[in-house]
């Protein structure tokens, strides 16, 4: 499978009175985006906002960043099953509005929205401070179901991040990248010979609200592990339900940009055999974690890897999932790699994981959430700080007087990303 | 400018008193700096100065240990220096083990920040990595030159109260307190390498090594439930509605007890979760789902069990540190045993 990207990068984001990208400037018109908005009657109200690197700017409670692309050739849409129609997606030709994204935000569903801020100490620990934001800001109707309401804000992102990708279609980009996957097959060929088998096992987040994870439209709870070519990934076939911390949720940038899938292809034929992926679901059941690391240890075993990196999401009752999935290919005598973060306790000094074993001897760490952090004042809110005591990170008093928070970066968009999208470690 | 006054110590031998011979030389103490203070001094630069340098027989600190502790802190103590260094130590135990202690006990009992050095094999390393700042070092001194400038310079940050790094960037053993940092490279390609290494056998580090955990054996069956006071615990957080205690919805510093006595079902009205971790619907809707109040009291009603406890505890456990969770189980459990509890129910979610 073969998948040709098109980067045209944007340089900034304004407001006119048409949509369209001219010399790396995204216009748009408010209005109809708008107006597409608030045919769901779930929202009542909707507006957009911008945000750019370096400005004095806090965007809270953050639900999804999300990457405009559109399918330019080969079959199917971005978004598979959720915005298009379902069809096999990851060949062909994808285009990318590159050094944007949009940022859902609005009321707080659950507990785990987060926090973005566009400079201060705040912004250097999430990767979506280096982007122009378009921030869509929503009000849910009265009355209306958290479940209701989290599905009227994530299709929303989605559909608009559609719309928005479609001003790419015709344009040429400034960059292209090409990525082939092998079939399985083509891993055995002479030119590999010599080079280890390296899989991934990438963990989805489905532990129900704001804990869940779509792929090509299906809740990732109701699914059993499975392979996927990594090319889909590029093409939004895995789409993310806002889930978890803030720190460390995939959101739907993180699945079109895994860092994991992107670093493993271009290491293939080099020091290292990329044979596939296989996602896995994190559920609330034990028989479900039971079947789900066994089908994924069957799996790795049946293609077969050498070796696996493995990424979690989330914390705390995945790390059960985690456990499971390192030992279990580890006993069919796969070596893992884990990347993971941790909740050490703001002193440090706690375990980091809620589970543990002595086969699980290579751990990458994304950082302890717990960490205090102090984000001082900005001169702007995006959304409201209506939430700050009470998201996943946060406790009573977080907000002071003067607008400065103080929290554990488990309150930061992308902090602890457990794909290993940042530098962010800990020892 | 005005110079940081330090005081060095160190062995008999690196005192060029002689070696195993001469280990039961008590401590002395000399002015200025002495063998390896000479490469401290140069490090220092204009910013510290040693003052006076402690020369101890590793025999004589460890067989007269109270005495020796008390020796050389009198001596620190005559010297008022900002910053106290001791050795490095290498690979050699007993000098280690002396280092470690004194270090400690500089710190502890003078309120001065100190500095040691040692191998990670060294037996003073374990003893003293969570209590001083131990240096990595190689098992010999032909690691002098580069260990002294780093633990020079860690000192140097300790006296100035400067923001303490993680272990892997200061250079020092980790200590048990896990510090974030940004490092070279990303997750995934960090991933990568350490796979890549560990497929070709090739020593890699783990960035995080798997802790023991301590494994509680379950308590003795209670022989008659119809006489059994049982208790309700939770770590699903459910709360008196509006969460009054304001527990944190992740990483809970707090528990909260509360009055069930004459409540036979716990209604969305009364209760809802405080819990951040989980789809939090279904336990708003009715909490009984995570405390099981109402079948309960249908049990004690029927006389299966003799009494439901009139408080149940609950914290939240999402993110909660171990350190905040044994805290916590260890005042309900007194409480709970103070009450005359027989049995509890644990919930989790």
């Amino acid at each position: 499978m073969k998948l040709e990207l098109g980067y045209i990068d944007i340089h900034g984001i304004r407001f006119g009175d048409r949509n369209a990208v001219e010399d790396g400037i995204l216009i748009l018109n408010p209005g109809p985006l708008i107006e597409q908005v608030l045919a769901d009657p779930h929202i009542r109200q909707a507006h957009l906002e911008i945000a750019n690197p370096g400005e004095s700017i806090r965007i809270t409670p953050v639900k999804d960043v999300i990457e405009p692309r559109v399918k330019v050739e080969g079959p199917g849409g971005i978004f598979p099953g959720m915005v298009s129609k379902v069809d096999t997606v990851g060949s062909g030709r994808t285009h990318i509005l590159r050094g944007m994204a949009l940022v859902t935000v609005g009321r707080i569903v659950g507990f785990q929205e987060g926090i973005i801020d566009m400079t201060g100490p705040g912004a250097d620990y999430t990767p979506f401070s280096k982007l122009h934001n378009l921030v869509l800001v929503m009000e849910p109707a009265d009355g209306i179901s958290p479940h209701d309401y989290e599905k009227a804000a994530r299709m929303a992102g989605l559909q608009l991040a559609v719309t928005l990708g479609e001003l790419a279609r015709d344009l040429t980009p400034d960059e292209t990248e090409v990525f082939k996957t092998p079939r399985i097959a083509e891993t055995f060929d002479a030119a590999l010979r010599g080079l280890p088998r390296v899989g991934y096992v990438m963990m989805l987040q489905s532990q129900g609200l704001l804990h869940d994870t779509y792929v090509y439209g299906v809740d990732a709870k109701r699914t059993l592990s499975t392979i996927i070519r990594p090319t889909e990934l590029m093409d939004g076939a895995i789409v993310s339900g806002n889930c978890v911390s803030a720190c460390d949720k995939n959101t739907t940038y993180h699945h079109l940009n895994n860092p994991v899938i992107r670093d493993l292809l271009d290491q293939h034929g080099k020091t290292l055999n990329f044979v596939g992926m296989i996602i896995t679901n994190e559920t609330v059941y034990l028989s479900d974690k039971v079947r789900s690391s066994d089908w994924t240890a069957e799996m790795a075993e049946y293609l077969p890897f050498d070796g696996a990196i493995i990424s979690q999401e989330g914390f705390g009752n995945p790390d059960t999932d985690l456990i499971m999935n390192c030992t279990k290919l580890e006993k069919k005598g796969i070596k893992t790699v884990v990347i993971t973060d941790e909740y050490a306790g703001p002193d440090g000094k706690s375990q980091s994981l809620a589970d543990a074993d002595a086969l699980v001897n290579a751990v990458v760490s994304t950082g302890n959430a717990n960490m205090p952090i102090v984000l001082p004042p900005m001169d702007r809110v995006i959304g409201t700080l209506d939430y700050v005591d009470t998201i996943a990170g946060g406790h009573d008093g977080s907000l002071r007087a003067d607008g400065s928070i103080e929290a554990e970066l488990q309150v930061i968009t992308g902090a602890t990303n457990e794909l290993g999208y940042n530098r962010l470690s800990a020892r | 400018m005005s110079q940081y006054k330090v005081v060095h110590y160190i062995n008999q031998f690196f005192g060029q008193v002689g070696s195993e011979e001469m280990a039961d030389y008590p401590a002395e103490k000399r002015e200025g700096p002495v063998g390896p203070g000479i490469a401290f001094t140069m490090a220092f630069g204009d910013q510290a100065v040693i003052t006076a340098t402690i020369v101890c027989g590793d025999s004589w600190y460890n067989e007269n240990l109270d005495l020796a502790k008390k020796t050389v802190l009198d001596m620190v103590r005559e010297e008022k220096p900002d910053l106290f260094i001791a050795g490095p130590a290498f690979n050699a135990g007993r000098y280690g083990v002396a280092c470690g202690s004194i270090a400690d006990a500089v710190q502890t009992e003078l309120g001065i920040p100190a500095v040691t050095g040692m191998y990670v094999e060294n037996p003073g390393a374990d003893m003293y990595r969570e209590k001083v700042y131990i240096v990595a070092t190689g098992d010999n001194a032909a690691g002098m030159r580069r260990v002294v400038p780093v633990m020079a310079g860690l000192g140097l940050k300790l006296v100035k109260r400067q923001e303490i790094g993680a272990s892997i960037e200061e250079g020092y053993l980790p200590n048990g307190v896990r510090k974030n940092f940004f490092d070279q490279k990303r997750g995934s390609l960090r991933a990568i390498e350490m796979l890549l290494n560990k497929l070709h056998d090739k020593p890699f580090v783990t960035e995080y090594p798997m802790p023991s955990y301590d494994r509680v054996p379950p308590g003795p069956a209670i022989r008659d439930l119809s006489r059994a006071s049982i208790a309700l615990v939770t770590s699903g957080g459910i709360v008196p509605k509006g969460n009054p205690d304001h527990i944190e919805s992740s990483s809970a510093t707090r528990y909260g007890s509360y009055h069930i006595a004459g409540v036979d079902d716990l209604t969305s009205e009364t209760y809802e979760t405080a819990h951040g971790g989980y789809d939090p619907v279904y336990a708003n809707q009715d909490a009984d789902r995570i405390v099981p109040v109402d079948v309960l009291r249908q049990f004690e009603k029927e006389g299966k069990i003799g009494k439901l406890h009139d408080w149940f505890y609950s914290t939240v456990g999402n993110g909660t540190s171990v350190a905040s969770s044994k805290r916590f189980a260890m005042e309900i459990t007194e409480k709970l045993l103070a009450q005359g509890v027989d049995a509890v129910i644990l919930t989790s979610t």
